[in-house]
């Protein structure tokens, strides 16, 4: 028989993907099933002469579907012409109910006995022969990590057959799966290595809550430490000693208050270029994505793929389980949460892990809302920074306590329960230089890619708004709730408007007004509060529905309007 | 004696009687590796009826608190 599509099938967290990119090459895409939100990725290898198709099917315990991404996984199986079912080999028993199910299916299996190299220093060793000869189909040792087993894997597939043993019943399987274990599994005595010791620790609540403070700061410290000095002694020095010259010369050229010197250069303050408060295209709308925010995104990123190869995330998610579910989430909503510091798109696109509607709306909504990105974080740090650490701290503080407030309210409003936690927590692992780097470009590229062009329509915009005299109607129209309740200078209405499409550049148009930091205060906090920006909605609109996107808005308007009353009172 | 999965000790071993449940939450802990018969122990319990952690087939899993009281564990005490 022709192979033209392979699939990979195994439980979640087996280092299916590691397995894929070895497997596959540079080409890959991630799409979405037709008519669900499950995304899954694909690419291509070369078997022998022939292209064949690889795709990497979500994550699935069981073929009896319990959730979205397996129910996506069996209609897959349908499609597939050959499955590699790749298999804890450190959790033989559990990974082999999955095989088993497949085994019952009309479709050639191979099995690939992946993190064969953990088993060593977990003192499990298995005996793959013999599991073969239970199986009835090739089984290769494989370790998607160092690529250890993945070219026998290639060899053998053509010996990867259907067997199609007869339908038996859960514990029927169990207890094959029993006798399978017995016979191919001996464990031996294994020392607890300083990472197990730890891994006890940081899940117990008396040591875990600790560790946890600890991580969180050390994180956002060399965050802020690594974001700071490559601003400092990187990117603004490039920018003032490089770009500067040749932008002063192209001033020049274009002679200020023509149209195009407007639009690229945009103001001259004092007679020179301003990087923070130009805002032609090519000034402001370059130095702050690459110079404020770069910086942030790379340190960010960096920690947070730390954290997730190391397989710290899990455990936040069960300490913090109990708040959580106060706001109507159970722990592992963290993890969007998490994402949304980085970027509140994956962090909208990562409420997908959650089951229930309720949860996914109240999380979203609660991000959105409450969580500001590292592009704006990075705005905020270093415009309101000026004036004192003390009022960044104020904003975030404002914040978290929305946060919690907005949550505490929507569990009380809306209608059912938070669902319970399940989570499996992985052993640490030592990270992997190569996989951390990866992901990091991987991350940044699609910073670049996605948030500069929207960054240089946000200048764009701003300078045709004003030229048209569009801000000065807009500002006219809205003075009541900008003046009014926030105590804003109309002209504030101009980063409002931006907002929508970048809160980086929102924030940094509060910049030029000359604000009191009072003003600042409340204009950045307002900025977070009021709208995501709108690739954000967008993804909003599609994970929600439109009708919970309209709902969600409008507590966003709402709370908006409230805080920045409150704050403009208060402080 | 049979105890429910919250009232055992952190440390403590023990082997599951019962997951009183339906259909779905016994096939989703099943999948999970929580079953009838299988040794589990109990690695923490977190305050205020938060998760429990137990430690199944050198895997840890942690479990909502609700869903811990319905397995039943027979132990030694």
């Amino acid at each position: 028989m022709k192979i033209e599509k392979i699939l990979l099938i195994g439980n979640p967290n087996v280092g299916k993907s590691a397995i894929f990119s070895r497997l596959t090459g540079a080409k890959v895409i991630i799409s979405n099933y037709p008519g669900t939100t499950v995304e899954f990725t694909q690419g291509q290898m070369m078997l022998g002469e022939e292209r064949v198709m690889i795709i990497d099917v979500p994550g699935t315990y069981t073929l009896e579907p319990t959730c979205k991404a397996e129910e996506v996984a069996v209609r897959m199986l349908k499609e597939g012409d050959l499955v590699i079912n790749i298999i804890d080999a450190t959790n033989l028993e559990r990974n082999l109910y999955l095989t088993l199910q497949l085994l019952e299916k009309d479709i050639p299996v191979i099995v690939a006995l992946n993190m064969w190299d953990d088993t060593k220093h977990r003192g499990i060793y298995i005996d793959a022969k013999k599991l073969e000869e239970y199986l009835g189909v090739p089984v290769v040792p494989t370790c998607g990590l160092t690529g250890e087993g993945i070219k026998e894997l290639i060899n053998r597939l053509p010996e990867a057959k259907a067997v199609k043993t007869p339908v038996s019943s859960d514990s029927q399987k169990w207890e094959k799966i029993g006798k399978i274990v017995e016979e191919v599994q001996k464990l031996t005595h294994r020392h607890h290595t300083l990472l197990e010791r730890l891994e006890d620790l940081s899940i117990k609540p008396l040591t875990g809550l600790p560790i946890a403070l600890g991580i969180i700061y050390c994180a956002f410290w060399v965050i802020r430490f690594m974001g700071e000095n490559l601003i400092g002694h990187m990117f603004e020095p490039l920018f003032e000693k490089l770009w500067l010259p040749l932008m002063m010369k192209l001033s020049a050229f274009l002679v200020e208050g023509s149209f195009l010197h407007h639009i690229l250069i945009g103001n001259l303050i004092d007679g020179k270029i301003d990087f923070g408060q130009s805002f032609g295209v090519l000034t402001t709308g370059l130095f702050v994505p690459i110079a404020m925010v770069l910086p942030y995104i790379f340190s960010f990123y960096l920690v947070l793929g730390l954290l997730e190869d190391f397989g710290y995330l899990p455990r936040l998610a069960v300490l913090v389980d109990n708040f959580m579910h106060h706001l109507g989430l159970h722990g592992y909503a963290i993890i969007p949460f998490i994402l949304g510091l980085g970027c509140n798109v994956p962090g909208a696109l990562a409420t997908r892990i959650l089951e229930e509607k309720r949860e996914k709306f109240i999380a979203a909504t609660l991000m959105a809302i409450a969580i500001p990105c590292m592009a704006q974080i990075a705005m905020i740090v270093g415009l309101v920074g000026q004036r004192g650490g003390k009022y960044v701290a104020i904003v975030f503080f404002t914040l978290f306590v929305l946060l919690v407030i907005k949550g505490l309210i929507l569990n009380r409003v809306l209608k059912g329960a938070s669902p319970e936690i399940l989570v499996e927590i992985p052993p640490y692992r030592v990270p992997q230089a190569l996989a951390v780097i990866k992901k990091l470009w991987m991350r940044l590229f699609s910073f670049l890619s996605e948030a500069l062009p929207l960054v240089l329509l946000g200048v764009l915009f701003v300078s045709i708004l004003y030229t048209l005299k569009i801000i000065d109607f807009l500002a006219y129209l809205f003075t009541p709730v900008l003046t009014g309740l926030w105590g804003l200078p109309k002209e504030a209405i101009s980063a409002l408007m931006v907002g929508f499409l970048r809160k980086d550049v929102a924030v940094g148009m509060l910049g030029p007004l000359n604000l009191s930091t009072k003003q600042l205060v409340v204009g950045s906090t307002i900025l977070a509060v009021y709208f995501p920006c709108i690739a954000t909605y967008i993804v909003l609109i599609r994970e929600l529905g439109i009708k919970d996107t309209l709902k969600s808005t409008s507590i966003m308007i709402v709370v908006a309007l409230m805080v920045g009353t409150l704050l403009n009172l208060i402080l | 004696m049979i105890i429910d999965l919250t009232q055992m000790q952190p440390g403590e071993t023990g082997i599951i009687s019962e997951i009183q449940g339906g259909h779905g939450l016994i096939r989703k802990l099943q999948s999970r590796g929580i079953r009838p018969g299988k040794r589990i122990s109990k690695v923490s319990s977190h305050f205020w009826r938060g998760p429990q952690t137990v430690e199944i087939d050198n895997l840890q899993i942690a479990i909502g608190f609700g869903m811990a009281r319905r397995i039943l564990v027979e132990v030694q005490r």
